[in-house]
């Protein structure tokens, strides 16, 4: 029994110290470096302060910060609306087929999300193969502009996030009990009033992750605004990388890093609490 | 819904899927060096992408720290998946939530707050870094995985190992590691997947002494992108479907 102990501390202590060094301390620093003083040479001042802090009620910021969660909600009802019927029609095939789709929309989802953007500009910009069917077919006469514009972000989100969208909501659609929505058909009630009343509450679990799995990557994700939307609008994720390698204000990166961490738990929170509401309403 | 609507709805979807990937590796064999208009069949951009080294350095540094990042987060993640099921310790709980909050972690929190560790600890930035950060990333995802795969055993066979007299190295080396091989092999896959395809924990814990593809594109994006870039593309999207098919049969086989 003593050398199995022995694995046994060997293995907790090895895995407590994994954790602590590249979790706990690294997100323990930022914290820290969040409420000091950003130095011109030495990149930070061990002097104390909430000057960060303040200066992210700054107008400026405040608009940025509701910029970029606008641009993320948006991103999350795309994908919820285009997501929700593909799962929903993929759930209801069977077994086999199911996995077969599901593994179709994995595939794209493997590549690499940059090599991907990257092709999507080969889809959207303005002598692009989108541009050039609309007009052979004549719908339009001159090229749309889409790249660099807002629209060309949303696209771009949409196009690497939909996946995490489409597994979670399978997922539940999948273990939905059909008879209920029989026996709702058969009570009469309409198609309208069977989805709003059983299968959306009992698959609102995986609208709930899926969501929360489209909404924070797409805060952060730098490169597909400045890939496809151009320098225009400042975002969150961009924000935060240059107060790192541009403006060299580490506290004031470390301090909106902790903001969208803040928000992070936040949501879990309301995840972790509507998941169990849910649950209780299930077993009812 | 009926089944053309079904049909046509699903077709949309996968249109929007691929169209981009399918387009560029059209693009890669056209002679037209502005891709604009089929100008003809070519090989030549395959080619170019030969005499490229920095392009091919960069696509193998991808793969190098995809594949070994991958192991390394497989075993961490494992031993920690073990840790959370067979035993009961204080901090268990705040072992689990670390887990959790690591995964739903934003990639460019973690990539900020290791930067800020490694700068920290005056470490130069590059394959060393990069691994670590990696590994960070991936072991909560394989951690779960295989969590979850395990909680799905029997019970009773390691309690029935230990009363027939089996050591905890024992226990571990010919049930549990065994049984949780398909559940490791996932992991492995997701690792795999997830290394290759990040670029965030990349842009901020890898140095100029060893760039990664993602990066390398990103920083030719700006500057107008050749036509060689389509082709090494469409070379690294068969890596990724070749592997990713291959372990999907394979795990579908063993499970």
């Amino acid at each position: 029994m003593k050398g199995s102990s022995i694995t046994k501390y060997v293995i907790i202590g090895g895995v407590l110290c994994w954790i602590a060094l590249f979790g706990a301390v690294p997100t323990l620093m930022l914290l820290g470096m969040s409420v000091l003083t950003p130095h011109p040479s030495d990149l930070i001042a061990p002097v104390f302060s909430l000057h960060s802090y303040a200066r992210l009620f700054a107008p400026a910021l405040v608009t940025m910060f509701v910029e970029s969660l606008l641009m993320a909600g948006t991103a999350t009802v795309l994908c919820l609306f285009v997501g929700y019927p593909f799962a929903y029609i993929v759930a209801r095939m069977k077994k086999r087929h199911a996995k077969t789709m599901l593994l179709l929309v994995m595939i794209p989802f493997w590549t690499n999300t940059l090599i991907r953007t990257y092709a999507l500009v080969t889809v959207l910009k303005a002598d692009g193969i989108l541009n050039s069917v609309l007009i052979y077919f004549g719908i339009i006469k001159t090229p749309l502009e889409l790249m660099y514009t807002p629209i060309a972000v949303f696209i771009g989100l949409l196009y690497t996030l939909l996946p995490f969208m489409i597994l979670p909501l399978y997922a539940t659609i999948e273990k939905l009990d059909y008879r209920l929505l029989e026996a709702s058909r058969d009570l009469g009630a309409t198609r309208w009033i069977t989805f709003r009343k059983i299968t959306l509450p009992l698959t609102f679990p995986g609208i709930i992750s899926g969501s929360m799995l489209v909404f924070l990557p797409a805060l952060g994700m730098f490169y597909i605004p400045d890939v496809l939307g151009g320098a225009r609008s400042m975002l969150l994720g961009n924000y935060i990388r240059d107060q790192f390698l541009v403006a060299r204000d580490f506290p004031m990166g470390a301090t909106v890093s902790i903001a969208l961490t803040m928000m992070m738990c936040v949501m879990l929170f309301v995840y972790y609490r509507s998941v169990r509401r849910s649950g209780r309403k299930a077993s009812l | 819904m009926n089944r053309f609507v079904k049909a046509v709805y699903s077709g949309l979807v996968y249109c929007f899927l691929y169209l981009p990937l399918v387009t560029m590796g059209v693009y890669s064999f056209n002679a037209s060096k502005y891709s604009l208009s089929w100008k003809g069949f070519t090989l030549k951009w395959y080619g170019k992408l030969l005499t490229n080294a920095s392009l091919l350095d960069a696509a193998m540094h991808s793969l190098t720290i995809a594949v070994v990042s991958a192991t390394v987060a497989c075993a961490i993640g494992t031993l920690t998946a073990f840790l959370l099921h067979q035993y009961r310790f204080v901090g268990r709980k705040a072992l689990f939530a670390s887990i959790f909050v690591m995964m739903m972690s934003p990639d460019i929190v973690i990539g900020i707050s290791l930067l800020v560790l490694f700068l920290a600890a005056g470490l130069t930035l590059g394959f060393g870094t990069l691994l670590m950060g990696h590994v960070t990333l991936c072991t909560p995802f394989v951690a779960a995985t295989v969590y979850s795969r395990f909680r799905d055993f029997d019970a009773s066979v390691v309690e029935a190992a230990k009363d027939l007299g089996a050591s905890e190295r024992q226990v571990l080396r010919y049930i549990v590691l065994p049984m949780a091989g398909p559940a490791v092999l996932a992991g492995w896959l997701l690792s795999f997947t997830m290394s290759l395809d990040d670029v965030i924990v990349s842009f901020f814990t890898t140095g100029p002494t060893y760039e990664v593809l993602p990066l390398r594109i990103y920083s030719m994006v700006r500057l107008g992108i050749k036509p060689d870039v389509n082709a090494l593309s469409v070379l690294m999207i068969l890596v990724t479907i070749t592997a990713v098919v291959l372990s999907w049969r394979l795990i579908k086989e063993k499970t």
